[in-house]
């Protein structure tokens, strides 16, 4: 699609407000043996809630309709999965439904609970995923991922995912980076900065303590991409549950917390990349058409749309979300983010994608420090944290589950209890884990915004979740 | 003795003959730190699926013959008629309406250049490409799409200009009988099997 009608840019509405109002998730790893995945979702569940300070017994008596996020069948070697989960939840006989969106399977799940409650026709949703990636080898786990691209025309060159995002490295580092070492030392601060946030997180698959030049002489995997430039192949289970206000009330009687509102912006391009054609770059509430006029003069072979240095779906997604949830600027008023970091190279088109720099200027904000906890530049605040959980590359990629951890690990912070989740000994003893001496609590002081990005493919299908304190609305 | 699972069609249907799957035993995972304990089993699965190209067939059959095919929008209530699509589509994406096939061979030979380009040291399972694997998206004139494929020779750059080549000796019927070579290489130097 090159143009949209007026029908097509119609903004979402929910038809009452719509809640997150408790989540949880298992522990991440490469391979967990010693559980089912069934035993992964129950962790998942009895956290939410452990964090409503009421049994899963009870908090399931609330639950009307249930969603399960599960990327790939071929992976579990489980066809009907979600059957299997639902029953071991004990949420038999109600409504339940599978969703499958690739990449983004964890935020397009919260995004099917939130139309539910949103419609009425649930007052209290299940939003559950997980990923069972450690059933064959790796080589073979790329094989199977290279599957979601299409399997006449890309799968067969080389069948790894990780080639297909190389080529969009490549061009955005000609074009935009223009082939500067310093972008290619930009693009390896991403990877040292959420494998050492993950560091802080007893969750997370990948905890490192590594420097600029340890992701540089990583070994090549498809050039410009380097083993550490890219995500995890992990095993694990996350929930949120989805409400309506009154529910909400009741949930959150003995929490400490009280529910966030939350919207969700949806939006999908061409499974190959190949096949997008040129356009105009729809604007966010904050841009203007001027501001890209010259975008082929700064940066010469700039100007073609998305092309393989933009993600349409992710622009769509939060084209949507702001306007849902009345943001008029995401710089200023959102106080924090979790990025679908799958490669570092897709964390800095995403910047420009959301709009929190302009197209062209994405390494701007991990220059600037502006991503960070605390700015390494000034020693402040960062303005607007990303990815404090480690991300895909520090945290995990469970497929299924990633954008539900990424929706959580935001409304922790918004909760305010990102240190008491995060720092609590016994959680890092019971997944067999040293708390580092080092520990830091990074708890966005006074975080009222946040937003997830779930992204599928090479941009297939995007997800915007955006949480927000009810005290604090933007509309 | 074991044969390769083949099929044909005939009479509109499926003709099986040979072996399209292999029996191989499970084996008991066991737990080395704990006593060798019971963890679980493997599930060997060895199997042939059954593929169609459907209407994309005239494509990957005439890569076989020397030939690149595209397809364009020939609808005149299209608001976006004349559209090329290399990828071929059977279908625009706009109206719907059947595509034209055409033939782009020598509109590929005078204008391909690299937009963007990769190397790929590792590959997934069942990779069959000689690593590394050089990736190049490919952009035409009067095409609006840019083409995924790989370069058989010399080392990619952006803007470099390539010739398709392809398997016309023993094609394999998939998207591998096609390949790029930088322009002005000589037959001799095409990889085997390959022509321009």
């Amino acid at each position: 699609m090159i143009k949209f009608s007026k029908q097509q840019l119609k903004v979402p509405e929910l038809m009452r407000p719509v809640y997150m109002v408790t989540g949880g998730q298992s522990k991440f790893d490469r391979a967990i043996p010693e559980k089912r995945t069934e035993e992964l979702c129950v962790d998942a569940l009895t956290m939410a809630a452990d964090l409503l300070n009421m049994s899963a017994a009870e908090l399931k008596s609330f639950i009307h309709t249930a969603y399960y996020g599960h990327f790939a069948d071929h992976f579990g070697d489980q066809l009907l999965g979600e059957a299997v989960i639902h029953d071991r939840l004990g949420l038999d006989p109600l409504g339940t439904i599978g969703v499958k969106t690739g990449g983004a399977t964890g935020g397009s799940t919260i995004w099917e609970a939130v139309k539910a409650v949103a419609s009425g026709y649930s007052d209290c949703s299940l939003a559950m995923g997980w990923e069972r990636m450690d059933e064959v080898p790796t080589d073979e786990g790329n094989f199977l991922i290279s599957c979601a691209a299409d399997k006449d025309w890309e799968s067969p060159l080389g069948h790894i995912y990780t080639g297909y995002y190389a080529v969009m490295a490549q061009r955005y580092w000609q074009i935009f980076g223009k082939a500067e070492k310093s972008f290619r030392e930009t693009l390896a601060e991403i990877s040292v900065k959420h494998h050492g946030y993950a560091r802080m997180n007893p969750f997370a698959h990948s905890p490192k303590k590594i420097t600029v030049e340890d992701v540089l002489n990583s070994p090549v995997i498809a050039y410009p991409l380097r083993a550490l430039d890219c995500c995890l192949m992990s095993v694990g289970a996350a929930c949120v549950v989805i409400c309506d206000e009154k529910t909400a009330e009741r949930l959150t009687k003995n929490s400490p917390h009280k529910a966030v509102r939350i919207w969700v912006g949806a939006g999908s391009h061409t499974l190959r990349p190949a096949d997008r054609r040129d356009m105009d770059i729809p604007l966010l509430p904050h841009e203007t058409a001027d501001q890209y006029k010259n975008l082929g003069e700064r940066f010469p072979g700039g100007d073609r749309y998305p092309g393989f240095t933009g993600f349409l779906a992710a622009r769509m997604a939060t084209w949507y979300g702001y306007r849902m949830a009345g943001i008029t600027d995401p710089r200023e008023d959102l106080d924090l983010l979790e990025l679908h970091d799958a490669f570092t190279i897709s964390d800095v088109q995403t910047y420009e994608d959301i709009g929190i720099r302009p197209y062209g200027e994405g390494r701007d904000y991990v220059e600037s420090g502006d991503c960070y906890h605390t700015n390494p530049k000034t020693g402040k605040p960062g303005k607007l944290p990303s990815n404090l959980s480690g991300g895909l590359i520090g945290c995990m990629h469970a497929v299924g589950a990633t954008g539900i951890m990424q929706a959580f690990e935001v409304a922790t912070h918004i909760w305010d209890r990102w240190a008491e989740i995060h720092g609590d000994r016994k959680r890092w003893k019971e997944f067999g884990r040293e708390k580092p001496s080092d520990w830091t609590d990074l708890q966005v002081k006074g975080a009222k915004r946040g937003m997830a990005i779930s992204h599928a493919g090479v941009g297939s299908h995007v997800t915007a979740t955006i949480l927000i304190d009810p005290d604090h609305l933007l509309k | 003795m074991s044969m390769f699972g083949q099929v044909f069609v005939k009479d509109g249907k499926y003709k099986l003959k040979g072996d399209f799957h292999n029996l191989t035993p499970n084996i008991p995972i066991r737990n080395a730190d704990e006593g060798w304990k019971l963890m679980g089993v493997t599930n060997p699965r060895d199997m042939t699926y059954i593929h169609s190209y459907g209407s994309e067939a005239p494509f990957f059959e005439a890569l076989g013959e020397g030939k690149l095919l595209a397809t364009r929008c020939d609808n005149p209530d299209c608001q976006f008629k004349g559209t090329v699509y290399q990828p071929f589509r059977i279908h625009c994406p706009d109206c719907l309406g059947k595509n034209t096939v055409i033939d782009m061979t020598e509109q590929a030979k005078e204008s391909a250049r690299v937009h963007t380009f990769m190397v790929c040291e590792r590959a997934g399972a069942f990779n069959i490409l000689e690593k590394p694997i050089k990736f190049i998206n490919i952009e035409f004139d009067d095409v609006d799409t840019i083409l995924m494929s790989y370069l058989s020779l010399g080392e990619p750059e952006i803007g470099m200009k390539v010739i398709p080549i392809f398997r016309t000796k023993y094609p394999t019927g998939t998207i591998l009988d096609l390949s790029w070579v930088p322009a002005g290489t000589k037959k001799g130097d095409l990889p085997e099997g390959f022509s321009f």
